[in-house]
């Protein structure tokens, strides 16, 4: 394990949050963008080859250490840790309609779910899984909410480009001509 | 909303569990489910008589949504028993958008199910144990005995200023140290002029105490004033004092 491998480990064990390869690049400033490259990856083969316990991720747009998926259970099975607290269905479907619909203000969000919405944006916003992004013209400007690099963490993913497209979804809506086709009662 | 909300000895289909529910687009697609119906031919009648019913057992605190839904819902009932026109060509199906709705409420639903199970998979890779750091502890309370209590207050009376009611200012005017010096000087004078009663006066409010003695003096008739031009001197002569007489 060459120095700068042994610098990234460091920081992955120390680090809180994902890195990115511009954090990582603070760690080692004399060595190119290439190096880093293949310090990182040196890093991820050998966690792998070695069966580790812990394997290097991509989250949102850094990196980070976390435990095998195959050793989840175990470990939580033994209450050497704590999951974290699960999103109540009211925050998961608000998140879905955010992630979607950014940028997208309460009355919005309120339109497509029925409902109001205002504790579940408040806890949300607390949790930093989604933030204000800025303003919607018109009466009243109201706030625009937009989703959190968090919420990456959250799902594990690189990038919202993963959250499933809607054209995959199982209920795809119609497109609007065929409406006028709606059967009689 | 006229059925009293009763689960026992009805021939409700169904046991609704509200609190599942996240809103009355969810209820809603839950009964087109039981009824196994068309998602894009709903029978509005029965289903927005299950959903009067369903929500008859809910909470008024999360009702007012469910309420405007059962409004919602009850219209499109009335719209759907109006008589069409002939030509169906401008009929538009009061119905669709509901369907519109519920569909992208499905799409919603089915996202949200994504989330749930993809960061509950996530949920299980740990990252580094870390915890954030606590919030600063507001400083802790101060143990002090009764005395040591009291002195403390002690000092703190002591160390008080005087309260201030209210602040006295000096009269500047001395209307009645005036008329004194002016009765004094006509006692060895037969008359003088007002510079003479200013004498040596400093300040304005010298000047203006003279004068107001000066105008009083002449007010109650003790003393006369002449001017004999615009601005001239002024001439202050004692009256004979009328008691005396």
């Amino acid at each position: 394990m060459n120095q700068i491998v042994q610098l990234f480990e460091a920081a992955f064990f120390a680090a809180a949050h994902p890195l990115s390869l511009e954090d990582l690049g603070r760690l080692a400033p004399d060595s190119s963008a290439e190096e880093h490259a293949a310090a990182l990856e040196e890093l991820r083969r050998h966690y792998e080859e070695h069966r580790h316990g812990v394997e290097l991720v991509e989250v949102g747009d850094g990196f980070q250490l976390l435990t095998r998926r195959d050793l989840a259970e175990t470990i939580t099975e033994a209450q050497i840790v704590h999951r974290p607290r699960k999103l109540s269905r009211a925050a998961l479907e608000t998140l879905a309609v955010v992630a979607y619909r950014q940028p997208v203000s309460r009355a919005d969000i309120e339109e497509i779910r029925g409902v109001s919405v205002e504790g579940v944006l408040r806890s949300l916003l607390d949790r930093e899984m989604i933030a204000v992004v800025g303003r919607a013209e018109g009466l009243g400007r109201p706030l625009l909410y937009g989703t959190t690099p968090q919420l990456l963490e959250l799902l594990g993913i690189r990038s919202l480009d993963e959250l499933p497209r809607l054209e995959e979804l199982s209920v795809a809506l119609r497109p609007p001509t065929e409406t006028a086709e709606l059967g009689e009662t | 909303m006229t059925a009293p909300p009763t689960n026992n000895g009805r021939e409700t289909p169904f046991v609704v569990q509200l609190d599942s529910f996240s809103g009355p687009l969810d209820l809603l697609l839950h009964l087109i489910r039981e009824q196994e119906v068309d998602i894009y031919d709903i029978p509005v009648a029965s289903i927005a008589d299950q959903f009067l019913e369903a929500i008859d057992a809910l909470g008024l605190n999360e009702a007012a949504d469910y309420l405007e839904m059962a409004a919602q819902l009850l219209r499109i009932k009335i719209q759907l028993l109006l008589p069409r026109p002939f030509d169906e060509e401008g009929w538009e199906d009061p119905r669709a958008e509901l369907v519109r709705r519920l569909l992208e409420y499905e799409q919603v639903r089915e996202v949200a199910d994504w989330l749930a199970q993809r960061s509950s998979e996530h949920a299980g890779r740990f990252p580094r144990g870390w915890f954030a750091e606590p919030p600063e502890l507001p400083p802790r309370p101060v143990a002090v005995s009764l005395e040591e209590l009291l002195v403390a207050v002690e000092e703190l009376i002591e160390s008080l200023p005087e309260p201030v009611l209210h602040r006295v200012v000096p009269r500047p005017l001395d209307v009645e140290g005036a008329t004194k010096r002016i009765e004094g000087l006509l006692q060895e004078l037969q008359e003088l002029t007002l510079l003479d009663a200013i004498g040596e006066a400093t300040s304005v409010a010298d000047v203006l105490s003279v004068l107001i003695a000066v105008l009083e003096l002449a007010r109650v008739g003790r003393i006369s004033l002449a001017q004999r031009k615009p601005f001239g001197s002024v001439t202050i002569r004692r009256e004979p004092d009328r008691t005396a007489v």
